[in-house]
């Protein structure tokens, strides 16, 4: 690809005139600057942009993008997306959705578009409430997690998007914050190159209603002990010291102290092509306090999608029998004709 | 020569003399196991009836269960044909001849065999434990129970398997499968019909690969074997015969509802230079729809199977934002399911074509039987004030006008269609006079390719800005441009949140609320400037009009020109565009004294028309799945002219 042919972008060619209407301290707002920031340079053409979302907080952001953008029904983005995709495999489809409406009400549908591999990038901003409804628990809301109809606390298991993901064949896999930034503009740019369903989940901080419910993820003083940064090829260090690592113990992940449990050569190398799922969803399941949480992309294979498997069967059967005409539509088996 | 009556013997070989009778029409039905291949039976004398010219309607009738358990009355399946030398509109009330493979489907039915009617029974399969399982206590092959019928009792089974039994088939259960073509031909013989189009069709389709060459040959042998046996054996009074139909010159085929309308899509998304994208999800009785288009690839179809209701119709309306006819297709349950989808549709003024191929309901209902109860569903059934377009085919043929006719008003309006079929006019079929391809009307679509905004609409004063695309800004009949994604200098946002007009822009005003919403209703009311008039067909002096829509018109207007051949002053018109209705509808409805409205609901089109048009018109309904009989309309008539 000739990056040099591609127009630039500045973040203001993707501002719109509408008033943004999140909540100040929202992580959304870092997010759509992240977007920008990721689209700006080098891009494909901005009409070829199109943002689709669903309903919730989140699912404002088309709004904000000067892009083509629809603001479809609760939890229903995939197919729009998808229809989208299968009407023009040329434009870059980006679809925007939360924990509420991408895992619960569009649970299904976020299967089946991960299962299909339609080349849309998916933005999953995970803040473990409904916020737009003011404050209700979600599906990704943590066990004991007290809010208008848990007044006791969630008494729920939590669903773990990037579990979901992998298990629905997700060709790509990321996850990444909303605080930090960097990471999240490399995320993006990645997602957007890859050819596929692209599934990211960000941790986003939802001020009003779940404040700093990812806090030992962005408080300085702790976020390195919590937090390991995937990179293809290396091992998974982590840790203020970068001393801290995960060694495969059998099927087991452990965490070990390189130099006193083991040596750097012990630890589990990332291998973000590996075909098969079962580290991934290992890295998945790693959570807090017993091990860090894993950031990065989890998983990057190139399959093929839905609509090029679709146009590959038009082409094979005009090719096998001629492109169809409307005269050709109507023969059939048997034609009789009256004089 | 005495037909053999009631409870006969076997009967014996006779050479028949008697010379065939000309009759103008012949109802029959094939009724057997859902395995025993009734349906394809049923198709194939369909096919060689028109063929050698008759005039032809026909009505498959089977169980909602795939493989009921063997014998038993919630498995029998069956296929009726109305054959003809004359014009005509149903496949027939009562049946001139049944043919039954079992007890159970003797019992399911005898009911609508006319008196006389002529009853063949393959006498094989009345063992007691076949009656048993038809819940008959005792037979009615020699109880008497039979004794006003024609009855002609053929073992079938075994002769069947005597005339396959070197045609190297490996066993008696695969030779059985052939005993419908033992009695295809038999019921060719019948009705003088060649065997020839049924030999070319099993060649074609049995003939191609080694493996099922033993398939071929046994079941020519059955046909053959069937037919001979009519011929050979007296089995019947007389040979009948129907002649030709005068028909309109042209080539034809046979074509069923679903059918037409996945061709009808088909040939308008391409007049209109355009890809037709269809997702539905697998739903009786409208599933056919999907498999013929996934089947049309070099046609450039692109179909997609979604994961339920819901997401079939987001992939057509977000294939519709991208600029291709989206489409999507299903039953009343399946309506229940899209409706917030249809809602984004008419929020948004994004084309979308919804094919509703009606069945029993409520809930799952009658998956495969036919009703005509979603029409109010389709006017009503969304939160708000959704106004949206509503056809109606009249017949199988119909089905292909009316869709092609839902991509021009859904692409030229901007806005949902439905597309109201049913179960019958779905799996009905009938003679289709082949469509000139270059008298197809033209469906034109533009696309903008620049902004739009020369400051001279309502709010674009207040923006003072030019050269932008405004989204909402309107044509003459309020439809809005349809700019789409990948047009450079275009972008813009949509949503189903209330939006300013001519912007487009998010807006919760009331005034702008209220205008929109009489904006969306005012836009279809429009449609009805492009659609013609309604036609009354009938003595202008008429007393009586009787009015329907949908697949209820062959009944309607069989009944009513039959009440007009005995000197009634009645009419009959047929509703094909139900939201909008055409222009001339109040004036129609004015203009009579009385006015009947037969429906296959309780009254739905009947609430409408009163609602809209006050008028005291009345109900002649029917909800029992089953199609109108031409009889049942016809009293009606004659009850309300006394």
């Amino acid at each position: 690809m000739a990056a040099t042919s591609l127009p630039t972008l500045t973040t203001k060619d993707l501002t719109t005139d509408q008033d943004v209407r999140w909540c100040p301290g929202c992580g959304d707002y870092s997010i759509l600057a992240q977007m920008k920031k990721a689209l700006a340079t080098p891009s494909v053409p901005k009409e070829k942009l199109v943002f689709v979302s669903g309903i919730g907080c989140s699912s404002r952001f088309p709004y904000y993008m000067n892009t083509y953008g629809f603001h479809t029904i609760h939890g229903r983005a995939p197919s729009f997306a998808t229809g989208l995709r299968l009407a023009n495999p040329d434009l870059q489809v980006w679809m925007v959705t939360g924990d509420g409406d991408g895992l619960s009400i569009g649970g299904n549908h976020l299967m089946h578009v991960l299962r299909r591999n339609v080349d849309i990038k998916i933005l999953l901003f995970n803040n473990e409430i409904y916020g737009l409804t003011k404050g209700q628990y979600s599906p990704t809301s943590r066990m004991g997690t007290k809010t208008k109809t848990s007044p006791t606390g969630s008494m729920e298991t939590p669903a773990r998007p990037l579990t979901i993901a992998l298990a629905a064949e997700a060709s790509f896999v990321a996850r990444t914050i909303d605080v930090d930034v960097q990471h999240l503009t490399a995320t993006l740019q990645k997602a957007a190159a890859h050819k596929g369903t692209a599934f990211v989940e960000i941790y986003q901080n939802c001020k009003i209603f779940n404040d700093g419910v990812f806090e030992y993820a962005t408080d300085k003083s702790v976020k390195a002990d919590n937090l390991l940064y995937l990179e293809h090829g290396k091992p998974l260090i982590f840790g203020k010291n970068r001393d801290k690592g995960i060694r495969l113990n059998g099927l087991k992940p452990e965490v070990v102290t390189v130099g006193k449990d083991c040596g750097p050569d012990d630890l589990l190398i990332h291998d973000e092509t590996l075909e098969d799922q079962t580290v991934a969803t290992m890295y998945s399941r790693m959570v807090g306090p017993e091990f860090p949480e894993v950031l990065g992309v989890y998983r990057n294979v190139r399959r093929p999608c839905y609509e090029e498997l679709l146009e590959k069967a038009i082409t094979a059967d005009v090719a096998k029998k001629g492109a169809g005409t409307v005269a050709d539509l109507f023969k059939a088996e048997d034609i009789w004709t009256v004089e | 020569m005495t037909p053999p009556a009631g409870a006969t013997a076997e009967p014996t070989p006779t050479p028949r003399t008697a010379p065939p009778q000309e009759v103008e029409a012949i109802t029959i039905r094939f009724a057997g196991d859902s395995g025993d291949g009734m349906q394809l039976a049923g198709t194939q004398f369909t096919n060689t009836s028109a063929l050698i010219g008759n005039d032809i309607a026909t009505f498959p009738d089977f169980p909602a269960e795939i493989r009921a358990p063997v014998g038993t009355l919630a498995g029998v399946s069956g296929f009726q044909v109305h054959f003809s030398s004359q014009d005509i509109h149903t496949p027939g009330d009562v049946l001139d001849a049944l043919v039954v493979m079992n007890p159970a489907a003797l019992k399911t039915n005898l009911k609508d065999l006319q008196p006389g009617g002529i009853l063949v029974v393959n006498s094989d399969s009345f063992e007691d434990n076949d009656l048993k399982k038809a819940k008959y206590t005792s037979n009615p092959l020699t109880d008497g129970s039979l004794a006003g019928y024609k009855v002609i009792r053929v073992p079938i089974s075994k002769l069947n398997r005597e005339a396959v039994k070197e045609a190297g088939l490996s066993s008696p259960k695969e030779q059985d499968r052939c005993k419908n073509f033992f009695a295809l031909g038999l019921v060719y013989w019948m009705y003088e019909r060649p065997l020839e189009p049924t030999l070319k069709w099993m060649k074609d389709k049995f003939g191609k690969k080694a493996e099922m060459l033993p398939v071929l040959e046994a079941n020519t042998r059955s046909l053959k074997a069937g037919y001979n046996y009519g011929e050979t054996v007296e089995i019947m009074p007389v040979q009948y015969k129907v002649g030709k139909a005068k028909i309109a010159p042209g080539r034809y085929r046979k074509i069923t509802g679903n059918e037409a309308i996945s061709l009808g899509l088909v040939a308008a998304a391409k007049a209109a230079n355009k890809t037709l994208v269809y997702s539905g999800y697998p739903i009786t009785p409208a599933s056919g729809v999907l498999e013929q288009l996934a089947d049309m690839r070099r046609w450039g179809v692109k179909t997609l199977q979604a994961e339920d209701e819901i997401a079939a119709c987001g992939v057509a309306i977000g294939a519709s934002f991208g600029g291709a006819i989206g489409v999507t297709g299903t039953s009343g349950p399946g309506i229940c399911l899209k409706s917030e989808a249809i809602n984004l549709a008419v929020m948004t003024e994004l084309p979308l074509i919804i094919v509703d191929v009606q069945r029993g309901g409520p809930s799952t209902g009658l998956p495969t039987k036919t009703e005509q109860a979603d029409l109010l569903q389709a006017m009503f059934g969304r939160n708000g004030e959704s106004p949206v377009c509503i056809l109606a085919p009249q017949s199988p043929v119909d089905c292909f006008d009316m869709a092609y006719e839902s991509v021009r008003i859904a692409t030229q309006f901007m806005c949902p269609v439905f597309l109201l079929s049913d179960g019958y006019l779905a799996n009905g079929s009938e003679p289709w006079k082949i469509p000139d391809v270059e008298k197809l009307p033209k469906i034109e679509i533009k696309h903008p390719t620049e902004p739009n905004s020369d400051g001279t609409q309502f709010h674009e004063v207040g923006d003072g800005v030019q050269g932008k695309y405004l989204p909402y800004k309107r044509d003459q009949y309020l439809s809005r441009p349809w700019a789409i994604p990948g047009t450079p200098g275009l972008e813009h946002r949509i949503g189903g949140i209330e939006k300013q007009d001519v912007t487009g822009n998010i807006n919760y005003e009331p005034a702008n609320h209220e205008h929109m919403t009489h904006t969306r209703a005012k836009k279809i009311e429009n449609i009805a400037h492009t659609i013609p008039d309604l036609e009354v067909n009938g003595p202008a002096d008429a007393d009586l009009l009787v009015i329907g829509w949908g697949g209820t018109y062959g009944s309607i207007r069989a009944a009513v020109e039959r009440c007009q051949r005995k000197g009634r002053k009645v009419a009959w018109a047929h509703l094909r565009y139900l939201n909008p209705m055409p222009k001339n509808t109040e004036a129609v409805l004015k203009r009579f004294k009385k006015v009947l409205v037969p429906e296959l609901n309780s009254g739905q089109l009947l609430w409408l028309l009163r609602a809209k048009y006050l008028v005291p018109a009345e109900g002649l309904n029917k909800v029992q799945g089953r199609p109108f009989l031409v009889s049942e309309i016809e009293a009606a008539v004659d009850a309300k002219l006394g």
